[in-house]
């Protein structure tokens, strides 16, 4: 990467800029100062309510209705943009500053063509012809590694992955050749090869055009990895500023070292068992597949094999992560092996017995001594039930515990995850790390021999996120339950698992202990994830923490 | 594409059937000796056992039905009791001049409607906004039948400007036949667009509030053309399904109006009809009310392809 | 947020006078309804009679009060009758799923090929026109909506990881139904409930109107304005107070529906 003239007037000056809601009702960002260097990749480092998303919106005045600037300058180009009306803020948008945004599935317009959206922006702000245009649309797109570019200017958006998407997006913008890049989150709902492929990409062509980036992210490893320099957000305000990976490495600021701390790190493995001892788990050659998509009027494609021919042994108090990309079949398997997803072949033994094809009292015996915990806090749990009560409701098929019994329990479960005297709380009443903590709660209550936890941290902050994988660590630990931990993100699995399992499309590519598949990796699959995923902090270690010791003091 | 509308015209067939039969079932139910019912209050012993043999009373239900259906399809839905005219053709002249009301009025609510709600959307919460929002729920709240006659009244008996009664076919003297229509189209505009601008403008917020309308506008482009080329398509689903919903309400909510207006429509024919006890001409209209309607829909279902390219893949 | 104030404000005020008055009329109005007076006809609105009499001598505010109750009456049966049958035939399609789903929509969309009033007018014919008769029509009429809404927002509450989460627990079918489910369908058709009490009283007062609908001489706004007509010129008050009533009522449903459906929209709910 070009080093960046820090001599040279910056692209971009944000002075003591200043946010409000509603009139003054709540103040968004406080006095925010910093400054974008020419052809420099900074990053903007903060989590849920930093304000990082709205003071990047505030430079092209893309503030959403009800919250507006209040205060400071915002100079472009020698230039306070915040003094210009809509109408004059056109050319500055495009061709000035260029703008990608999260959810690649509704940033493109649905009902119209690639081509049509990506000239769009050509014909507004250049004279070139037709002609041109097309070939400057065929030229980008074919730099962003979409195959078949002329295929692709006549589909429609819903026809791409989201990957693609994202990356048609970034070609669009970048046509326009930008000063400067704001990107907000761009690879955040985009699994994680495709997230390197898109970011390396935006680095490649802000390279070539000289184009300086702003990147909002709340992940420290793509700051590790990509950003030259960083500036973290806390509730509004800087907290600090600094070169990467200085800034990573020795945090001057308690909440910057709070936000490194936070990052997944490698433990001690744990000793192996004295005996070697029975799976409770096995699978054995599992299928599951879906019918295909209809073709024509009667006919439909052949069924898609989602999983095929899987086996897998999980033990007694083992943490099991399964890792693998979108599409690799790793969600299916863990519903599949709970009985909620329906598969077709194949043997689920548990504890010996086949639970496959069971009938519904031995469903509902492995029933009872199973568990998922689900990916998104918000729709987990019943909105219209309070945190006792969806607490206690996996308690009913238990007749041996009396009401006193089970209050008990409730509480018991609830002080160990840390939400004692939140029982009578609503769903809606609590933050995301709090109901992710209810979800686990209401997973553990009957003391279960083995959970399936899919994707638990995926949609948290970052330091809920270390938060409650302390927890789950802890708790694991204390109760000794087998654990089938669904993840993409293999840094949190580096942290947390004893074995890690690998699949891609409906197959297992490899397995083994932590250790051995992140330091040397066997199949190509398993190398290109670890590529992908950023781990700045990969040679740290750290003790195991004592079981008793609770996580919430 | 195309085999979706393959499909979706497929799916109508059994609609169709089963609208058939529900009709059907419906005049049989009439209390009543059907007989009687077909032939009216006058005829004689004799017609009355010759009708029975030929409607095949005798037969099992399932026979009635099929000879029934058989007759329909070939367009023989009997004879009118009251004035022995043959039931299709009296329908279908007087669905013209419903259609000719209904059609109108319902383009141009919806040309008035789409923008209205689109700028209320647009510029929400401002006054602009809450002087269309409150126009149009003043609007919904009127009921036709209220809102015709005080316009009757006004335009009609105190101005004398447009006539009472009567109803001339637009076919045979354009100006003459326009003053007797401009009244009850008026009222159903003043009506439907109600309704309409409401529809109109909550899809536009939604549409409003997605990102790549934002996308849009960090590109540089004008607002006007965002509103035009980005948020209008996309809105306009929703409104056209209620367009639909509305269109198929009116088939039968026009007998108000037509009553109203004194105008010989099929509305007017189906109550009139009821009042005269003519069976065969009410179960014409309700079998031929009911099938427009589902024509309607499919109409509207296939329209749906030419603002979202992601229906025909579903 | 200031303009929800003003909505429920208004819509309730309307809605509560009308409720008042019906409840009232139920029991006791100024004049007989019904207390005919061919000497004291067509009076325009006087101290004696707030809103005028019609051509049979008839109080107009106490015939306006009854068909207040009457239409309030009709419309609420109507409305618990639909949402109920609606209800039941929704989560049983929307949950069971297979042939009784199958079935039962076929059914549905039978009943929803007949558009508005359709329905309602043919039924009227078999079960003649009073009172039961009416309700009957109107909730066939809007029983399908309902069918169609519930078993929709069904459909969608089954996907919600939380239904699956109740399986996983290991609890029944019927049971997660009864207990995750149908408290969660209570939103949509609280709101369809509401709008359908508009419709409905609409409805009937069309029908009322077109000679089909409650007979005369027990008064109905629809036929109240139906035997206003020959009057148009003459006796101005008798077209206006009727249909003057009419839209009063749906104004105020039409507000307290907005701000019911803006109070229950789970998009409201911060994350």
């Amino acid at each position: 990467m070009t080093h960046p003239n820090s001599s040279a007037a910056p692209v971009l000056s944000v002075r003591h800029l200043k946010i409000d809601l509603h009139g003054g009702a709540q103040t968004l960002v406080h006095d925010l100062s910093f400054d974008v260097r020419p052809g420099e990749f900074l990053a903007v480092v903060g989590e849920s309510g930093s304000g990082k998303t709205m003071a990047a919106r505030a430079i092209l005045q893309l503030l959403p209705p009800g919250i507006a600037q209040s205060g400071g300058q915002i100079v472009f180009d020698g230039e306070d943009l915040s003094t210009r009306d809509v109408k004059a803020m056109r050319p500055i948008r495009g061709p000035g500053i260029g703008m990608v945004f999260q959810e690649p599935m509704v940033s493109l317009n649905p009902v119209h063509r690639i081509g049509e959206q990506m000239a769009e922006g050509l014909r507004m702000h250049t004279k070139l012809s037709a002609a041109e245009i097309r070939a400057r649309c065929l030229d980008m797109l074919r730099r962003v590694q979409i195959a078949d570019p002329e295929r692709c200017l006549h589909a429609y958006p819903h026809e791409f992955s989201g990957g693609m998407r994202q990356r048609i997006m970034l070609a669009s913008v970048m046509l326009l050749k930008p000063h400067l890049l704001i990107a907000d989150e761009p690879t955040t709902a985009l699994d994680t090869l495709s997230q390197r492929e898109v970011l390396d990409l935006m680095v490649g062509l802000a390279k070539d055009q000289g184009t300086a980036v702003l990147l909002i992210t709340h992940n420290l490893g793509l700051v590790g990895r990509y950003a030259q320099r960083a500036i973290v957000l806390e509730k509004g305000k800087l907290v600090e500023t600094g070169d990467v990976p200085a800034i990573l490495v020795d945090p001057k600021q308690p909440y910057t070292r709070k936000l490194v701390d936070a990052l997944p790190r490698r433990q001690a493995a744990k000793p192996a068992p004295a005996a070697p001892q029975q799976p409770l788990v096995q699978v054995r050659g599992l299928c599951v597949s879906y019918p295909g998509a209809r073709a024509g009027f009667f006919k439909r494609h052949a069924p898609v094999q989602v999983i095929d021919q899987l086996d897998l042994d999980i033990h007694p108090g083992e943490m099991v992560a399964l890792v693998g990309g979108s599409g690799s079949g790793k969600t299916t398997l863990g519903r599949a092996i709970l009985r909620l997803a329906p598969s077709h072949a194949g043997q689920i033994l548990f504890r010996g017995d086949d639970v496959r094809r069971a009938d519904r009292a031995a469903l509902h015996r492995f029933r009872l001594a199973c568990q998922l915990v689900f990916q998104d806090p918000f729709s987990s749990l019943d909105p219209r039930m309070r945190v006792q009560e969806i607490v206690a409701e996996p308690l009913r098929h238990l007749p041996a515990l009396d009401a006193a019994a089970r209050g008990k329990r409730v509480h018991e479960t609830l002080d160990e995850v840390g939400l004692d005297g939140l029982g009578a709380r609503y769903p809606h009443e609590l933050s995301g790390g709090q109901r992710q903590r209810v979800a686990i709660a209401r997973a553990l209550v009957r003391r279960p021999a083995f959970v399936v936890a899919d994707e638990p941290v995926s949609a948290l902050d970052m330091t809920i996120q270390a938060q409650v994988l302390r927890l789950f660590q802890s708790l694991q630990a204390h109760h000794g339950f087998a654990c089938l931990f669904i993840s993409h993100d293999l840094a949190a699995v580096e942290q947390i698992a004893d074995r890690v399992v690998v699949m891609e499309r409906g197959r297992i590519v490899e397995q083994g202990p932590r250790d051995a598949v992140f330091d040397q990796p066997s199949h190509a699959y398993t190398q290109a994830l670890l590529a992908a995923t950023p781990r700045p902090l990969a040679s740290l270690a750290e003790s195991v923490p004592r079981p008793s010791e609770k996580v919430f003091a | 594409m195309l085999a979706y509308l393959l499909r979706r015209i497929a799916m109508t067939v059994p609609t169709l059937l089963l609208v058939s039969i529900a009709v059907f079932t419906l005049m049989r139910l009439i209390p009543g000796d059907p007989v009687q019912l077909m032939l009216g209050e006058g005829a004689d012993p004799a017609q009355l056992e010759l009708a029975r043999q030929q409607m095949g009373l005798d037969q099992p239900l399932v026979t009635q039905y099929v000879v029934w259906l058989r007759h329909a399809l070939t367009g023989d839905l009997g004879v009118s009791t009251t004035n022995g005219l043959a039931v299709l053709p009296l329908i279908w002249e007087r669905f013209h001049v419903s259609a000719v009301i209904v059609l109108t009025a319902v383009a141009l609510a919806s040309l008035i409607a789409v923008p209205a709600g689109l700028v209320a959307a647009w510029r929400k919460d401002r006054p602009t906004d809450l002087a269309i929002i409150g126009a149009a729920t003043l609007m919904l709240s009127v009921p036709s039948f209220w809102l015709g006659l005080l316009l009757l009244m006004f335009f009609g008996q105190y101005l004398h400007w447009l006539p009472v009664v009567g109803y001339v076919p637009m076919s045979e003297d354009f100006s003459q036949g326009l003053m007797y229509v401009i009244l009850p189209i008026v009222t159903l505009v003043l009506v439907e667009t109600g309704v309409l601008t409401r529809m109109s403008r909550a899809s536009t917020i939604e549409v409003l509030r997605l990102e790549y309308v934002t996308h849009a506008r960090a590109k540089g482009v004008p607002e006007s053309q965002v509103l035009r080329r980005h948020v209008l398509p996309n809105a306009f689903n929703p409104t056209l399904t209620m367009i639909g919903l509305i269109l198929g309400h009116l088939l039968s909510g026009i007998a108000v109006l037509e009553t109203v207006f004194t105008l010989p429509g099929l509305g007017r024919l189906m109550i009139d009809s009821i009042f005269a006890r003519d069976y065969p001409v009410l179960q014409g209209c309700l079998l031929f009310t009911a099938c427009i309607y589902v024509v309607i829909n499919l109409i509207v279902d296939m329209c749906y392809p030419l603002f979202d390219p992601r229906v025909s893949v579903q | 947020m200031k303009k929800l104030k003003t909505h429920t404000l208004v819509g309730g005020v309307l809605i509560g006078v009308l409720l008042v008055l019906a409840l009232v009329a139920a029991l006791w109005t100024p004049y007989n309804p019904l207390g005919i007076d061919l000497r004291g006809k067509l009076q325009p609105p006087s101290a004696a009679h707030w809103l005028g009499t019609d051509e049979f001598g008839r109080d107009v505010a106490s015939r306006a009060m009854r068909a207040a109750s009457t239409s309030c009456l009709i419309a609420l049966l109507t409305v618990a009758l639909a949402t109920a049958v609606g209800l039941v035939v929704g989560v049983l399609a929307g949950f069971v799923r297979g042939w009784t789903d199958r079935v039962l929509m076929a059914f549905n969309d039978t009943l929803l090929a007949f558009p508005g009033l359709l329905l309602a007018l043919g039924v009227m014919v078999i079960v003649g026109a009073n009172q039961w008769g009416i309700v009957l029509a109107l909730s066939m009429a809007y029983a399908p909506s309902v069918v169609r809404v519930v078993r929709g927002t069904v459909l969608s509450l089954r996907e919600r990881e939380y239904v699956e989460a109740s399986r996983m627990i290991g609890n029944g079918e019927i049971y997660t139904m009864w207990r995750h489910i149908l408290p969660n369908c209570v939103a949509p058709v609280a709101v369809l409930a509401t709008s359908m009490f508009g419709w409905v009283l609409l409805s009937e007062s069309a029908l009322s109107f077109l000679g089909l609908g409650v007979p005369p001489p027990a008064p109905t706004w629809g036929n109240m304005l139906s035997s206003a007509r020959p009057y148009m010129a003459s006796a101005v008050w008798l077209c206006l107070v009727p249909g003057l009533c009419i839209a009063l009522t749906l104004l105020g449903i039409n507000l307290l529906g907005e701000s019911l459906r803006d109070r229950l929209d789970p998009r409201t709910e911060k994350s």
